[in-house]
């Protein structure tokens, strides 16, 4: 069953310039798909368009059997889709539990306790301080707050935009150990990355991203060797010669 | 030095403050600096005054006094329909001004003066409908009773600094317990990740134009209830009420009250110390001094 369906999608922030150009894609229930390209290939616009944070200029966005084409990201939350942007994206000025509750108002009140408490579990470095300001917390528990923020409303889809980006090498590992897990508890996981070998260990498609436009879209073990990847980075599609 | 200054200080710190927290939340919401908030106070007030002058025609004894107060039942019933209409006012403002310009992304600037022609226009039909001569709630005299240490209140006046206190408390533990005052935090600091975060912005946006309007009303009409109405009311306070919000820090409902009082007791010491009219220049040179030593204000934090 298609979880994410993505069909001939332009966006961009000025409406005469179209950062992503038609690109079109499904992602099934429970793969996990990673996008890649080269800086200003359009990655970020095209996930951010998708979560209804950069305006949509055509094309049509379905989550399940729903049209969710230009919905604001409030409404996309509430019918299934999680986000977590690549910077910012925890309140630092609030409590860890602050940020957590936030998140759990959209689940029904009986459960939103123990929300809270399992995503306290399933990171034990953000249960063993609920209290501190979120500002307190290093680079990877920032990303792990914001991964636990984004899992709590329990969505079909769950989007990541560069959450490596700017952490340790040891961070880094931190993170993917912790999205690995969520990729096995069966979420759905859409990943834009720029660390190629991260991303490429813990998903099963991958999308490459050229300009704006969909250079290549197939299982990640094509892209292992590196040699067709850099090709695809250099602008040239799946199937030319060298 | 005269002690009575504590007393008036903090009298019209109390309104001061009031009217600085809505000015505060919206500006760390909405993000420009509101100059019809003022005007927010002095509609509220003179809101009040029609519904107290109606509930006194329909039902006379709504207008006799409930001692030890100066004024009758008809003045507390008058500011809950004061406070809706104020609401109101405000919403339909936002929703035929403000709202617009940030649909289109104008910039901060083209907002704050969209406030101020605003603030203008409401002034000014405030004006023709009531005319520019000064109205009382009641005209009943009250004589200042010694509350110790050499001071004197009126029952008046220890009411408004009572409700200010209740009014305080109750929207700071709103702010810092209730999910609706977590969502407001979260949209102070990041709209765009509360939307992702599943918040209404534009919701939030509205929460924050009734608790502010609301709260104006009820400083317009402490105002009107301890000195007169006047449609410029409330543009005579402006000054005192941004001075008030950037010193406690923008956001801060404890700093902005905090703020007006501060801003109340040096223009009450002022007044003493150096004479009346230096008085509205205290809140100008407080603000100026924050500006310069601490921008952040008192329960404000630098941007990181």
């Amino acid at each position: 069953m298609t979880a994410l369906s993505v069909q001939d999608l332009r966006a961009g922030y000025d409406p005469d310039l179209a950062i992503v150009k038609g690109i079109s894609f499904d992602v099934a229930q429970g793969e996990t798909l990673c996008i890649l390209g080269p800086n200003g290939a359009g990655k970020s616009t095209l996930i951010k368009a998708v979560a209804g944070q950069v305006p949509v200029q055509g094309g049509h966005v379905r989550l399940g059997d729903k049209d969710v084409t230009g919905l604001p990201s409030h409404a996309l939350v509430r019918q299934g889709l999680g986000f977590v942007p690549q910077t910012e994206n925890i309140f630092a000025s609030l409590t860890i539990r602050e940020n957590l509750a936030i998140a759990a108002e959209l689940l029904p009140r009986p459960k939103r306790a123990g929300a809270i408490a399992a995503m306290f579990d399933m990171f034990p470095d953000l249960g063993s301080r609920p209290t501190a300001l979120a500002r307190t917390l290093s680079g990877g528990q920032r990303q792990m707050l914001a991964a636990a923020r984004a899992l709590l409303t329990e969505p079909e889809v769950l989007m990541l935009d560069e959450p490596s980006a700017g952490l340790s090498p040891k961070l880094v590992a931190q993170v993917f150990e912790t999205l690995a897990q969520i990729a096995a508890r069966g979420v759905t996981l859409v990943l834009v990355e720029q660390n190629v070998r991260a991303a490429l260990a813990i998903t099963n498609r991958a999308l490459v991203l050229v300009d704006g436009q969909l250079a290549h879209d197939g299982p990640t073990d094509a892209l292992h060797d590196g040699a067709l990847l850099g090709r695809l980075f250099l602008g040239q599609r799946a199937g030319a010669q060298p | 030095m005269n002690p009575q200054a504590i007393v008036e200080g903090v009298i019209a710190g109390s309104t001061i403050g009031l009217g600085a927290i809505g000015l505060t939340l919206t500006y760390s919401i909405l993000r420009f600096a509101n100059f019809t908030h003022g005007d927010f106070l002095a509609w509220g007030a003179y809101f009040t005054l029609s519904i107290v002058g109606f509930l006194g025609g329909m039902l006379a004894g709504l207008g006799a006094p409930l001692k030890p107060f100066s004024f009758g039942l008809a003045l507390p019933l008058s500011v809950l329909g004061g406070m809706v209409l104020t609401v109101l006012l405000a919403l339909a403002l936002d929703r035929v001004l403000f709202g617009r310009l940030r649909a289109r992304g104008a910039e901060t600037i083209i907002i704050v003066m969209a406030s101020f022609g605003a603030s203008m226009a409401l002034r000014s039909l405030l004006e023709f409908i009531y005319t520019a001569r000064p109205e009382y709630y009641t005209k009943a005299l009250q004589i200042a009773q010694p509350i110790g240490f050499g001071m004197r209140a009126t029952p008046d006046q220890l009411f408004v600094i009572g409700l200010t206190a209740v009014l305080v408390a109750g929207l700071h533990l709103m702010v810092t317990r209730s999910a609706t005052g977590r969502a407001m935090r979260a949209v102070a600091e990041n709209p765009a990740l509360a939307g992702i975060y599943g918040i209404d912005v534009g919701q939030v946006i509205r929460v924050t134009w009734v608790i502010g309007a609301a709260l104006a009303c009820v400083a317009g009409v402490m105002a009107g209830l301890l000195v007169q109405i006047r449609p410029y009311m409330g543009f005579d306070l402006l000054l005192p009420l941004f001075a008030a919000a950037i010193l406690g820090g923008i956001g801060s409902i404890p700093g902005a009250m905090l703020g007006g009082l501060i801003i109340g007791l040096s223009e009450a010491f002022a007044v003493q110390i150096i004479g009346a009219e230096w008085r509205a220049a205290v809140s100008f040179i407080i603000l100026v001094l924050v500006l310069l030593l601490r921008p952040q204000g008192i329960f404000g934090r630098k941007v990181e």
